[in-house]
């Protein structure tokens, strides 16, 4: 028992004949009249705890955990802002929570408003002109928004085949051009970091379906030309699709819609302060212009004198993406933050991003370089190549970072930037807490030259150690095995 | 404002240290043209007070299903969340981390998913798992993708008795790679018609997709054609309701080599059908194609036990357009909830879940069979969810029954056309005592003297 590797898990704390949690008030007997051939032989497998060591095994597990709530968690591209207590009250109220989707949307009206209210807002801040809320996630809004132009393609009578790309796009958006049947082409950024105009054009051709373009890009950096670039692509037929993962920078500054896109998606758990839990849930709502409205999925909420249906009958849409109307636990926590916030503090929020993402970037570019832009926008992208020549990488900062107290930021992306940092501190992060992260930087900087067997071998802090991956990679053990002691 | 806070001074000296005077000065990559100079058109910005009242007042304007007496089910179960799984996951510390991406500083997360992945094994009986999928629909359509990759064919074979809802995000999935769903017709006892299947079975069949229970909650029984399924070189993928599977057959033990199915009604709230979290298992052989996220346990180097997101070379950020999927989060914290409550419940509260639910759906079947003009729809076995042949209209008599706070169950027309007009799908579980059952009775024996025009 004692060296059994498992004994940590639930399963190691399970005693035969524990009881945790009592469903029925007397004794139960397996179904009597249902043949056998139905029915499970054997124990099912699973541990037996009680209440308390349930209780006292999740949250010792929890304090292992950094999390948003303890401290700064700068990872690039991710938005980690603080996460507003009242949207998880209001989520949680019965009336939302309680709702079976299956009821009549004359006992879901509320929620309906809510989600039409959404749509709104989100159709306000992107300068669209239609919203579907349905994705599940980001890159589900990105498979919705190349359905849509597979759909809208195919409504010309064309068949477009090349969705492009540029070399710093998100891994998202290569891997949903192949789900949904595209081939991904991708271009060079130019030496700015921005798309280069000579490269696109030269790159397009009538076979482009679409362009994805995160704006600002991975590097944090607006293309001021972005109109041209949209220019360019509709002139050759395409369309052009905002990957809106770095909305945080644009809310109440600027709108896609303006910029010329066809379609975007928000990322509801970045900008608008839903919480991450660990992976998940998202949303990734999509907006379009109205040449791309009757594709959407199905249902819609319609609005029709003060009052809302779902509706289903919408001849031309690509279908469904989520078995009922998506997250709508989210959608609740995203307009409690809107609403509370409001027009002005939406865009307080934005600008207050940048401010603290340059602020930071001005702090620690002296020891790691940001090689592309003078001027960031929501995040900015630095180099630990400097720190190459001691021997210490940017693995090694990032794991140090863990030591005093910060989550790391995003590492090794995007890929134009050798060693990369990818740092987005996001509003929600006061003065003194981005110069405790800058100085933690510096510091280690600083011990790269003066101690870098102590940036090798971090972390030391944290609950465990640096873990073996290549041995995981090698033989994956996925679940407690059946035949382990504690099985 | 909300949740930012510098002072004046913080921001001055922020400011000074760029060599700016204005925040506004940092916009000035974005042209002109672009700058919105007005304000968004939508409201000013309310306190926390203010946003409960408006929000707590639109929750008011719904009728939540948890405050009538439901026998709504579908794919969505209103089961007991106990205490301790809420008060677990409403911590800080696993609500507000983020992918573990380092996993020195995300164990919790990490093992947390270990155990989700374990439990689904068991569940299964099949031995690889992955840290969950958006939904139970997403799930069975990743599958059929899977298997269509696996087997390098392009049919698929899905039954008639399959979960509608699921039947539109399958489309919509494999509607990029040129695959072409067919259905197989179900028998008149509701279960999967196994000589149509025989008969459609070749090689191109990629995969054979059996939901068990099915949409009209009828247990099929996969083992009398997964010998075929396999003979022909397809793979069979099993849709499988978790609570069920804690009496019921497991797919590992009747040959699916896939098994997919949806975790919300293990600790999740209904939430209006969203978000909800899949799951999704397979056999050893298939783990490099599987999608998703996926945690081992391994050591540190010190020697500790400890866990790693592991396999990322399947994964979108690392194989971009040769990923398995495009899939880059799973449902954390509904997986957390899920794991929590699997935990908990234990061995034991997990089949004595499985037992109550059986025991109230057939309890609940045999007094409605009483009623006069009711009568079972479909004679093969069941678990919590059958199908009520109705003397009317089933809209109508769940809009009578709506008037005595009843939500008496999913007239199936709104999903298979007027040939399932009088047909009405009803789901117990352990929430409901005798007396609710008594009242759907009373309910549906008024209905039926409503006259439909």
């Amino acid at each position: 028992m004692h060296d059994d590797r498992f004994a940590q898990t639930i399963y190691g704390k399970s005693r035969r004949g524990r009881h945790g949690y009592h469903i029925a008030s007397r004794a139960t007997e397996a179904p009597r009249d249902l043949p056998g051939e139905y029915l499970r032989a054997g124990r099912i497998g699973l541990p037996e705890v009680a209440e308390p060591q349930v209780m006292r095994h999740y949250v010792d597990l929890s304090i292992k955990n950094h999390h948003i709530d303890k401290d700064l968690f700068p990872l690039g591209s991710c938005t980690m802002k603080y996460n507003p207590k009242v949207n998880e009250e209001v989520a949680a109220m019965p009336g939302f929570a309680g709702l079976h989707p299956e009821q009549s949307d004359d006992d879901a009206q509320g929620a309906l408003a809510v989600m039409h209210a959404l749509e709104q807002l989100l159709v306000a801040i992107s300068g669209m002109d239609a919203v579907s809320p349905q994705p599940s996630a980001g890159a589900q809004g990105e498979m919705l928004g190349l359905l849509l132009a597979r759909a809208y393609f195919a409504d010309r009578g064309e068949s477009r085949r090349k969705v492009l790309v540029p070399d710093t796009a998100h891994g998202t958006n290569p891997a949903t051009a192949t789900i949904v049947g595209f081939e991904t082409k991708t271009f060079a950024s130019g030496k700015d970091g921005r798309v280069d105009l000579d490269v696109l054009r030269a790159t397009l051709d009538d076979d482009v379906a679409v362009l994805m373009l995160t704006v600002p890009n991975t590097l944090g950096l607006f293309e001021p030309q972005i109109g041209e670039i949209v220019d360019l692509v509709h002139r050759r037929g395409g369309l052009c699709y905002m990957d809106g993962a770095n909305m945080n920078a644009l809310m109440g500054q600027a709108r896609p819609g303006d910029f010329g896109f066809d379609m975007m998606h928000f990322n509801l758990h970045k900008t608008f302060s839903t919480p991450h839990g660990g992976g998940g849930p998202g949303s990734g709502p999509v907006a379009v212009r109205s040449h791309l409205e009757p594709f959407l999925p199905t249902p819609r909420v319609i609005e029709k004198d003060g009052k809302y249906h779902l509706e289903y009958q919408c001849p031309k849409s690509v279908g469904a993406l989520h078995s009922f109307y998506g997250n709508f636990g989210i959608y609740l926590r995203a307009y409690t933050y809107m609403t509370r916030l409001g027009a002005d503090g939406i865009r307080r929020a934005s600008s207050t991003a940048i401010l603290n993402a340059n602020y930071l970037a001005a702090r620690v570019s002296g020891k790691f370089p940001v090689p592309y832009g003078e001027r960031c926008m929501h995040e900015f992208v630095a180099t630990g190549e400097p720190l190459k020549k001691h021997g210490v990488k940017t693995l090694d900062v990032a794991k140090r970072l863990l030591d005093f107290g910060f989550y790391a930021p995003t590492i090794y992306f995007p890929l134009v930037v050798p060693e990369a940092l990818m740092i987005e501190p996001t509003e929600t992060e006061s003065k003194e807490t981005l110069d405790r992260f800058a100085d933690a930087l510096l510091e280690i900087a600083r011990e790269a030259v003066e101690t870098p067997e102590v940036l090798t071998s971090a972390p030391t802090r944290t609950p465990v150690r640096r873990v073996d991956e290549a041995s995981a990679n090698r033989s994956p053990i996925l679940t407690v095995p059946m035949d382990s002691p504690t099985g | 404002m909300p949740y930012t806070y510098h002072t004046d001074d913080d921001r001055r000296a922020m400011l000074e240290a760029l060599g700016i005077t204005s925040e506004d000065s940092l916009l000035d990559v974005i042209p002109e043209k672009y700058h919105l100079r007005a304000m968004l058109p939508i409201e000013r910005g309310r306190t926390e007070p203010e946003v409960l009242r408006m929000l707590g007042r639109l929750a008011d304007c719904n009728a939540p299903a948890v405050r009538l007496t439901s026998f709504l089910g579908g794919g969505i179960y209103e089961h007991t969340v106990p205490s301790a799984v809420k008060n677990i996951v409403s911590r800080p510390e696993f609500a507000t981390a983020y992918t573990p991406y380092q996993p020195e500083a995300s164990q919790g997360t990490l093992q947390v998913i270990f155990e989700f992945q374990t439990h689904i094994s068991r569940l299964t009986r099949l031995p690889v798992a992955n840290a969950s999928m958006y939904d139970g629909a997403s799930a069975l359509a990743e599958a059929c993708l899977m298997a269509a990759k696996i087997t390098r064919r392009d049919v698929i074979l899905v039954p008639n008795a399959l979960n509608p809802r699921y039947l539109r995000v399958v489309r919509s999935y494999v509607s990029g790679q040129k695959i072409e769903l067919k259905t197989v017709p179900a028998t008149d006892a509701g279960d999967i018609d196994a000589a149509a299947l025989q008969h459609e079975l070749n090689e191109r069949v990629a995969a054979v997709v059996v939901q068990t229970p099915n949409y009209f909650g009828v247990l099929e029984r996969p083992w009398d054609f997964e010998k075929d399924v396999h003979a022909a070189g397809a793979l069979l993928v099993a849709s499988a309701d978790p609570v069920s599977l804690s009496i019921l057959r497991p797919p590992g033990e009747y040959g699916a080599d896939i098994a997919v199915g949806e975790c919300q009604a293990l600790g999740n709230d209904m939430s209006y059908g969203g978000p909800l979290v899949g799951f999704m298992a397979c056999k050893q052989e298939f783990i490099r194609q599987m999608p998703g996220r996926l945690v081992s346990a391994t050591k540190d180097i010190d020697g500790r036990d400890a866990f790693v997101l592991t396999l990322q070379t399947r994964e979108q950020h690392i194989r971009r357009e040769k990923a398995t999927s495009n899939i880059c989060t799973n449902q954390g914290l509904l997986a957390t909830r899920a794991t929590v409550y699997v935990s908990l419940l234990g061995e034991h509260g997990l089949t004595e879940l499985g037992r109550v639910c059986y025991e109230r759906a057939h309890k609940l079947a045999a007094m409605i069979g009483a009623c006069e003009g009711y009568a079972l729809r479909y004679r093969a076995p069941f678990f919590r969810e059958f199908v009520v042949a109705c003397p009317t209209d089933a809209g109508a008599v769940v809009d009578a029954a709506r008037k005595d706070d009843v939500l008496a169950g999913i007239p199936l027309a709104r999903y298979f056309g007027a040939s399932a007009r009088n047909l009405l799908l009803v789901t117990a579980t352990e929430r409901h005592s005798d007396e609710d059952f008594e009242k759907l009775c009373a309910a549906l024996k008024r209905a039926s003297l409503v006259k439909v025009g």
